[in-house]
């Protein structure tokens, strides 16, 4: 589906036509081997806890925070978008914020750690100012020793 | 695209890529492309081996020497193809309704259609241990009175403070279709259905279907221009409502 030429034409047109920003540099950051990296979920999906206030489209109300210890029922989504399916998430939030299968690897020792932390914005903001935020999301992260992010889209 | 900032500020990231044309503009830095439906990045509810394959597909791509990195995910996401089962849905004009008036006959269908609906929410909740349903703040028996309190051209109590009325307005309907979701997926037989499955069925046979499509024309045509735009961008998905368009 989400292959362009599957979806609707209502659809199709939509991301055919959204501008997306090109960069006149490549920034590329290394780090540990996998199994010493510690990892952060930053989810576009408007996630956030239950008792958070839901995602709004007014200016600055670009991210949530969600505890590293956060309970399946405690996570809720308000995207304000009506124009992706939901009900993967209904059914298994690892769907959307693979946030068992993370903890999974690290208990295996694949990854090093999970962060004490996640976050998550909301991908209907204008993603260039969705942008001005992440310099302040990666100082949080940072100083939770995270050194890799899992960016995951709805 | 968030990823070119965090690799900025100094992060390494790794991302799933659902439109494989957007990311071969934007080119981040480590990106997996994935064939799933949009909302679904990790492809299968309840399949966790399938799911741990597309995590360490897009985490393994932290050993790449150099990038940007666009990897194609070999695998679709496994689909049970299975078709939703009708509701019964209990919708009779004809009974005991008297003089009510169109709006009242939806309203008293949708809030049995609700009801019936109710046994699979339980088991869904119950099998699950979770919701979805409550960002709002609406409790599921008052959905149906916010929402028709707005088709008979009144301003309902808002069960938040925090946020406007209107967009108040769009979670409810977010709500709605969970409490719909979540009951249906929780059926014999209906484990895993696809997205479309789920929406065809909602869109095509509920009346809580018809009460949505109500409120967005009430929503349009409110004088409040938050109201406004949610009738016209945030309950009903653009493809719902180009098929309605063309239908006429």
């Amino acid at each position: 589906m989400a292959r362009l030429e599957q979806m609707s034409a209502a659809d199709r047109k939509h991301h055919e036509e959204l501008e997306c920003p090109t960069f006149e540099t490549q920034p590329w950051e290394d780090g540990p081997p996998l199994n010493k990296r510690r990892v952060a979920i930053v989810s576009t999906a408007g996630l956030h806890p239950r008792d958070d206030r839901p995602f709004t489209l007014d200016p600055g109300d670009y991210y949530r925070v969600i505890p590293g210890d956060v309970e399946a029922n405690d996570l809720v989504m308000t995207h304000v978008s009506a124009n992706f399916d939901r009900t993967g998430f209904q059914q298994d939030w690892n769907v959307v914020f693979p946030i068992d299968r993370l903890r999974e690897l690290a208990e295996e020792g694949v990854v090093g750690s999970v962060a004490d932390f996640h976050y998550s914005f909301m991908g209907a903001h204008d993603p260039m100012t969705i942008a001005q935020e992440v310099p302040r999301v990666a100082e949080l992260l940072k100083k939770d020793g995270v050194n890799a992010v899992l960016l995951v889209p709805v | 695209m968030l990823g070119h900032f965090f690799e900025e500020a100094g992060l390494p990231t790794t991302q799933i890529s659902l439109i494989r044309r957007h990311t071969e503009i934007t080119k981040p830095p480590r990106a997996l492309w994935v064939s799933f439906e949009l909302g679904r990045p990790l492809g299968a509810p309840g399949d966790p081996a399938f799911q741990k394959r597309v995590l360490l597909a897009a985490l393994r791509l932290f050993e790449a020497a150099g990038g940007p990195v666009l990897e194609d995910f070999p695998e679709d996401a496994p689909d049970s193809g299975g078709e939703a089962t009708t509701l019964a849905c209990p919708v009779n004009f004809a009974q005991k309704q008297g003089d009510l008036t169109p709006t009242e006959k939806l309203c008293a269908a949708f809030k049995r259609e609700m009801v019936s609906m109710r046994p699979w929410y339980d088991i869904a909740m119950k099998k699950r241990g979770r919701t979805t349903v409550g960002a709002s703040g609406a409790d599921v028996e008052t959905i149906g009175d916010i929402l028709c309190s707005i088709l008979e051209g009144r301003v309902p109590d808002s069960p938040r403070q925090d946020i406007s009325l209107a967009h108040t307005v769009a979670i409810i309907a977010q709500d709605l279709m969970a409490y719909y979701g979540e009951g249906i997926t929780a059926q014999p037989g209906q484990e895993s259905p696809s997205s479309k499955v789920v929406a065809d069925w909602f869109w095509g046979g509920t009346v809580a279907a018809e009460l949505l499509l109500a409120v967005q024309d009430a929503c349009k045509r409110s004088e409040d221009l938050m109201m406004q735009i949610v009738g016209s961008a945030l309950i009903i998905p653009t493809s719902v409502a180009a098929a309605r368009h063309e239908r006429g």
